[in-house]
C-alpha cells in the first residue's frame, strides 16, 4: 500500500468574476496517509478554495483551470477525482472523502433528531442496510465520539455546542472515510471544549487511520494539532514542513510574520504595547 | 483613580421548574480610568451578566454597582446620563454594524443623539473618528460595512464606541471573530487609545494569551464566581486555582508545547 494518499498537481482555482481572482495558483501537494496537515493563512488566501476544489465542491463562479487530484485508495485503486463522472463523484464524496463544515453546530437540521440524521448518511450510502443494522451503526457512532447512545431521539437544540460538533464527526466519520476535510471545527467552541474535540480528532485519527486536512487561521492550535503545516498566501503554499519545524526553524519571511503576529500564551510579551 | 466599582455583587436567575440558578456569586472588584481588567472563563461562567450589569439589561439581585462612587441609577435623565459614560463593543463586527446604512451614518447617530458636537461640526468629528482608528476617512466614510473587510468594521465599530466619549469601554471578545495575525493590531489599537484618553476597560474573554497581553489585571470566573484575580502575568504564568490550571492547560501554547519536545500526543494534546 502506498504511503500517499492524495496527489494534488499543478492545482489552479480562478473566481472568473470581473476582475477574475487566481484563488488557488499551481498547489502541488502530496498527502500521507494517517497524517493531520494544517492549512494555516489569512482570510483569503485560498486555503478553503483548495480544499473544497480537491472535492470539487467549488461552485460557479469558481473555475478550476488546471491541475490534478490523484487519490490512491486503500484498496490499491488509483482514483483520478476529475475523471469521475457526477454520480461516481456523488458515490466517492463522504465514502472516500468526508467534511466538517465550518459552523458545524448549525449545520444540524434542527426539526430532526440527531440519530435519523446519522441514519440518513447510511440510507444513502449503504442502501443495502437494514433499518436494524443502521440503527446499530448509528448507536456505535454516537459511542464512539462519546455523545452516547441515549443522545439518538435528541434534537440539535438539547445538545451543547461541543455535543453538536461531536455528532458532526460522528457523520464524517460514518462511512469510515480515509480522509477528512475539517474547516474550522472548533472555532465557536470554548477552551475547553475545543481541547477535548481535538484529542478526540486525535485518538480517532489513530483508531481509524484516516488523514486529516485541518483548516484554521488560529496558528498556535494548529501548531499542537499538526503533523505537518502548509502556509498559504495568495492562493501559493509558500512553505510546507513539519509543525516542529515551521515553529523552531521556519524559512518563509511570511512565516515569520504570521508567527510573530498572535499573542503567545507564556512565551515573550511585548506584541501588545502597553 | 477609581472609575468603578462592583461590590459584593450576586445575580440570581429563576429557572422555571428548578428553582434558581447563580449567575454571579459575590463579584467584587475595582476599575480604574486608563486600567484594563480581563474577566476570563468559559462560557456560562458569568463573564456576560456582568456586562448585562453594566449596561443595566439586568439588575443585581444583591450587592452594588458604582460608576465615581455614585450607584447606577434606574431610570430617568440620571441613567440615560450614565449611558453616555458607558460602551460596548461587541463579538461580531458582521452583526453589530448595520448593512443598509454608510460608515457615516453609523459614527453620525452616537454624535448626534449624545448631541457631542455641534451640527456644524459633525462632519469634521467623523473624520477625526475614523484617523483615531487608523482608516483613512477618504477611503471608508461613504462605503457601507459589506466592503469593509473584517478588521475594518471592528475598527469602525471601535470609533463608534468612542464617539461618545465614553470613560468606560465594555469589549466582549472584541477580536475573537477576526484573523489571528489582525488581533493583535486591533488590541493594539485599543491600547493606545485607552492610554490616550484614560479610558477604563473591561476585557471579557476566553482567550488566555489576549487577555494575558492586553489586561493589567485578571479575573477569572468560573460558575459565577471569582476563583483568581491577580496581575495578568502572575494569574496565566503562575495560575493558583485548579480550575485556572485547567484553562491554562487547554489553551494552544507552541512555546510549551514544542519545549517538551513532545510529538502530537504526548505532553499538551
Amino acid at each position: 500500500m502506498n504511503d500517499t494518499l492524495l496527489s494534488i498537481r499543478d492545482f489552479s482555482v480562478v473566481y472568473d468574476v470581473d476582475p477574475a481572482v487566481q484563488a488557488v495558483r499551481n498547489v502541488t501537494l502530496e498527502l500521507r496517509r494517517g497524517e493531520i496537515l494544517g492549512l494555516a493563512g489569512e482570510s483569503g488566501c485560498g486555503k478553503t478554495t483548495l480544499a473544497y476544489g480537491v472535492q470539487r465542491l467549488l461552485k460557479a463562479p469558481a473555475v478550476i483551470t488546471n491541475g490534478s487530484v490523484v487519490f490512491h485508495d486503500a484498496s490499491g485503486d488509483d482514483i483520478d477525482v476529475n475523471a469521475l463522472d457526477a454520480d461516481e463523484m456523488r458515490r466517492f464524496r463522504w465514502d472516500k472523502i468526508s467534511m466538517v463544515f465550518q459552523g458545524a453546530m448549525n449545520s444540524l437540521n434542527p426539526v430532526a433528531t440527531i440519530g435519523s440524521q446519522l441514519e440518513d448518511v447510511f440510507e444513502v450510502h449503504r442502501p443495502g442496510l437494514t433499518r436494524s443494522e443502521r440503527r446499530e451503526a448509528v448507536v456505535e457512532l454516537l459511542e464512539i465520539v462519546k455523545v452516547g447512545a441515549q443522545r439518538y431521539r435528541s434534537f440539535p437544540h438539547e445538545l451543547s455546542g461541543g455535543m453538536r460538533q461531536r455528532v458532526m464527526i460522528a457523520m464524517a466519520l460514518a462511512l469510515r472515510p480515509q480522509l477528512m476535510v475539517m474547516d474550522e471545527p472548533t472555532t465557536a467552541l470554548d477552551v475547553l471544549v475545543q481541547r477535548e474535540i481535538l484529542k478526540q480528532i486525535s485518538a480517532l485519527r489513530h483508531e481509524f487511520g484516516f488523514s486529516v486536512i485541518f483548516i484554521t487561521h488560529d496558528l498556535p492550535l494548529l501548531l499542537e494539532i499538526s503533523d505537518r503545516i502548509a502556509i498559504m498566501r495568495n492562493g501559493e503554499i509558500v512553505e510546507l514542513d513539519t509543525a516542529e519545524r515551521i515553529w523552531t526553524d521556519p524559512q518563509d519571511d511570511y512565516t515569520k510574520t504570521l508567527l510573530s503576529s498572535f499573542p503567545r500564551l507564556t512565551g515573550e510579551k511585548g506584541m501588545v504595547l502597553r | 483613580m477609581t472609575l468603578l466599582e462592583f461590590d459584593a455583587v450576586t445575580k440570581v436567575y429563576p429557572v422555571r421548574g428548578a428553582g434558581h440558578i447563580t449567575a454571579l456569586d459575590d463579584v467584587s472588584f475595582t476599575l480604574r480610568s486608563g486600567q484594563t481588567i480581563g474577566l476570563v472563563g468559559q462560557s456560562g461562567s458569568g463573564k456576560s451578566t456582568i456586562a448585562k450589569i453594566l449596561t443595566q439589561l439586568e439588575t443585581p439581585t444583591s450587592g452594588e454597582v458604582r460608576l465615581d462612587g455614585t450607584p447606577i441609577p434606574r431610570r430617568g435623565a440620571a441613567l440615560r446620563a450614565y449611558r453616555g459614560q458607558l460602551r460596548m463593543v461587541f463579538q461580531d463586527p458582521f452583526a453589530s454594524l448595520n448593512p443598509y446604512h454608510s460608515i457615516r451614518y453609523h459614527l453620525q447617530r452616537p454624535l448626534r443623539l449624545d448631541h457631542v458636537v455641534p451640527k456644524s461640526e459633525e462632519d469634521d468629528e467623523v473624520r477625526r473618528l475614523l484617523e483615531r482608528v487608523r482608516l483613512d476617512p477618504e477611503v471608508v466614510i461613504d462605503r457601507r460595512p459589506h466592503e469593509l473587510s473584517g478588521g475594518q468594521r471592528q475598527r469602525v465599530a471601535i470609533a463608534r464606541a468612542l464617539a461618545s466619549r465614553p470613560r468606560l469601554l465594555v469589549a466582549d471578545e472584541p477580536v475573537s471573530m477576526l484573523d489571528v495575525s489582525i488581533r493583535l493590531g486591533v488590541l493594539n489599537l485599543l491600547a493606545d487609545l485607552q492610554r490616550e484618553e484614560g479610558l477604563g476597560v473591561l476585557y471579557i474573554t476566553h482567550d488566555l494569551a489576549t487577555a494575558r497581553h492586553f489586561s493589567d489585571e485578571i479575573l477569572v470566573l468560573n460558575q459565577g464566581r471569582v476563583v483568581e484575580r491577580g496581575p495578568a502575568d502572575d494569574v496565566i504564568l503562575d495560575p493558583q486555582h485548579p480550575y485556572t490550571q485547567e484553562l491554562r492547560a487547554a489553551s494552544p501554547d507552541p512555546d510549551a508545547h514544542f519545549a517538551s519536545a513532545s510529538g502530537i500526543d504526548g505532553g499538551a494534546l
